[in-house]
């Protein structure tokens, strides 16, 4: 920062570093004509339906049931991811045990794995006559081509982002405020509960939100194990590819915005609660 | 009031183990969630990436290897680097300036920009497609202009590039922003002050500073350009041997019902994240500190 006193309020503070105007005209631009000009035509062709167009399109009882099978399994699956996520978090960091690197270093395969190869494997591990699937078959389970089986993609590709929000958190929580509740009189069970659990709800939370996000939008891992039954286990994102294969640009650009907006309200809904959580909690 | 002359819990327990720690679960529920933690990765994440090694050999090396040799193959591995090729380092010269100009200077509307830099990673892979097909498609914003003067965007090679430039767009300036806010200006002063230029001082004392987190956003940018399938797909169009890239040859093949050969595809997929992996976790191991802010775990 520059030691000269800060000017009257000016768009940037003074400083000797050269290339301001360089660097930031290249980045407004680049994000002008990559990002925001795009999605800018999307939201402005789907503006073009009109209100009433695009509710028509998220009524339409295909659209509804893939935007509720998209939304909705989603939900358990970034529930369940965050529940094992937090186990798995709290597992790596805690206990020391052999492999504990190498497990470590898993987590993050749904991040470096292409999502095909990863949707591949799953529907033939779950198909029914695949190795899990046949297994999951006598107990009267059917995964593949059901949404079962696109729980279990979501539960895949959400998973890394559940673990790696709350990790960083449970490395840095202060051993010694353990210790005083255990000295106080508190069981294990209790200081978990009331004394650990708390300051990481926010970080649970958001991780839950980024695999939710996540869930809703992922195409390549559930497509091919999802089977793609309208009605049944086809998600919204293949209804966007379906309708644009078939010209409808505006009706996949209503989809594509009711989408966005869902998620844009969840995420909100999950930032007010965070907000919450940090001001009853105490916790920065 | 005779209890609160015993203010350690659980007396009971240190008779002839060693005390148990305060901080810690007894072992049994250590191990037991050891156990669910170790099943459900194993369950989950390992066993796709076996099945993907496994299916891709289940008729021996020879088909393996037959699946390398088709030409469609061959092209859709050309255009797969091609594609990573130009992405990648656009990217990169891209975060660079943006970290540059969002974390050596203080201006207004900084915390939009971040955001905004970060849009992409919350759209869908389809809807990054999309907004592209929306913009160059025939149909579509420019599509008359296109047209007219003959050049093709969607269904060809630079709809692949620009999609896949979307879908890695934050990687590289989000790696970088923190870090090289953490570091500051005071040495790039420094530099400036003793008589160098801008472009020097960025070289010889910004560059070494931000090296290793460079070459880890880079890399897991490169993993995500060469694996992208959902906005690619959109705007593909699936030409064999024209506009398939591997993820998108994977797909057809394991729809003609070509396992073997789908899965051997996959695999080269599959080994290029586990290298992603490998060296993820050794810049982590030994350049903790220079890849992140803040202290990291390991």
């Amino acid at each position: 920062m520059s030691d000269a006193p800060r000017p009257k309020r000016r768009f940037r503070q003074k400083s000797v570093i050269p290339g301001f105007g360089l660097t930031l005209g290249y980045t407004l631009t680049c994000l002008g004509v990559i990002v925001l000009l795009p999605l800018a035509t999307l939201v402005a062709k789907a503006a073009g339906l009109g209100p009433a167009g695009i509710w028509a399109v998220a009524t339409d009882p295909r659209v509804a049931s893939a935007l509720r099978v998209s939304f909705g399994v989603s939900l358990l699956a970034a529930l369940t991811a965050s529940i094992f996520g937090g186990i798995v978090a709290w597992v790596l960091t805690r206990y020391d045990f052999p492999g504990r690197k190498l497990a470590d270093a898993v987590v993050d395969l749904p991040f470096a794995l292409p999502t095909a190869v990863a949707g591949i494997a799953l529907a033939s591990l779950y198909a029914p006559n695949g190795p899990v699937g046949s297994q999951l078959a006598k107990i009267g389970i059917e995964a593949a081509y059901t949404p079962v089986g696109i729980f279990i993609a979501m539960v895949f590709i959400g998973l890394p982002f559940a673990v790696r929000t709350v990790q960083p958190l449970i490395a840095e929580i202060d051993k010694e405020v353990e210790e005083a509740s255990a000295i106080l009189g508190a069981s294990r069970i209790a200081t978990l509960t009331k004394v650990v659990l708390p300051p990481l709800i926010p970080a649970v939370l958001t991780g839950f939100a980024l695999a939710f996000a996540r869930g809703v939008g992922e195409y390549g891992s559930i497509i091919f194990i999802a089977g793609n039954l309208p009605y049944v286990s086809e998600i919204a994102p293949l209804l966007i590819v379906i309708k644009l294969s078939e010209f409808d640009y505006e009706g996949a650009s209503a989809i594509a915005v009711i989408m966005l907006g869902i998620s844009f309200l969840t995420l909100l809904a999950i930032n007010l609660v965070q907000a919450w959580s940090r001001r009853r909690f105490g916790y920065v | 009031m005779s209890e609160a002359v015993a203010p350690f819990p659980d007396t009971r327990d240190d008779t002839i183990r060693p005390p148990q720690s305060v901080v810690t679960e007894r072992r049994y529920v250590r191990w037991l969630l050891i156990a669910v933690a170790l099943t459900f990765l194993a369950l989950f994440l390992v066993l796709p990436l076996i099945t993907v090694f496994a299916q891709a050999l289940a008729k021996g090396w020879g088909a393996y290897l037959a699946a390398f040799t088709e030409a469609d193959a061959r092209s859709a591995i050309v255009l797969t680097l091609t594609v990573a090729a130009i992405a990648v380092p656009f990217n990169l010269v891209f975060g660079v300036a943006a970290a540059w100009a969002i974390a050596k200077f203080e201006f207004r509307g900084k915390n939009l920009l971040v955001t905004l830099i970060d849009l992409p990673f919350s759209v869908s892979p389809v809807v990054s497609g999309l907004i592209y097909v929306l913009v160059f498609g025939s149909r579509g914003l420019f599509g008359p202009y296109l047209v007219e003067h003959d050049i093709q965007i969607i269904f060809a090679v630079p709809g692949i590039v620009l999609a896949t430039v979307f879908v890695t767009f934050p990687f590289v300036a989000r790696q970088l922003i923190p870090l090289m806010q953490e570091q500051g200006t005071a040495e790039e002063e420094a530099a400036l002050t003793l008589g160098a230029s801008g472009w020097h001082a960025f070289r010889t004392v910004t560059l070494p500073n931000i090296r290793w987190g460079l070459l880890y956003a880079v890399l897991l940018c490169n993993a995500r350009a060469m694996g992208e399938f959902g906005a690619v797909s959109v705007v593909s169009g699936h030409i064999r041997g024209l506009t398939n890239t591997l993820p998108l040859h994977v797909e057809i093949l394991y729809n003609e019902y070509n396992f073997v050969a789908a899965f051997a595809v996959a695999s080269l997929l599959a080994g290029l994240a586990l290298v992603t992996l490998a060296i993820k976790s050794f810049l982590e191991w030994r350049y903790a500190d220079d890849i992140a802010a803040g202290t990291r775990r390991h």
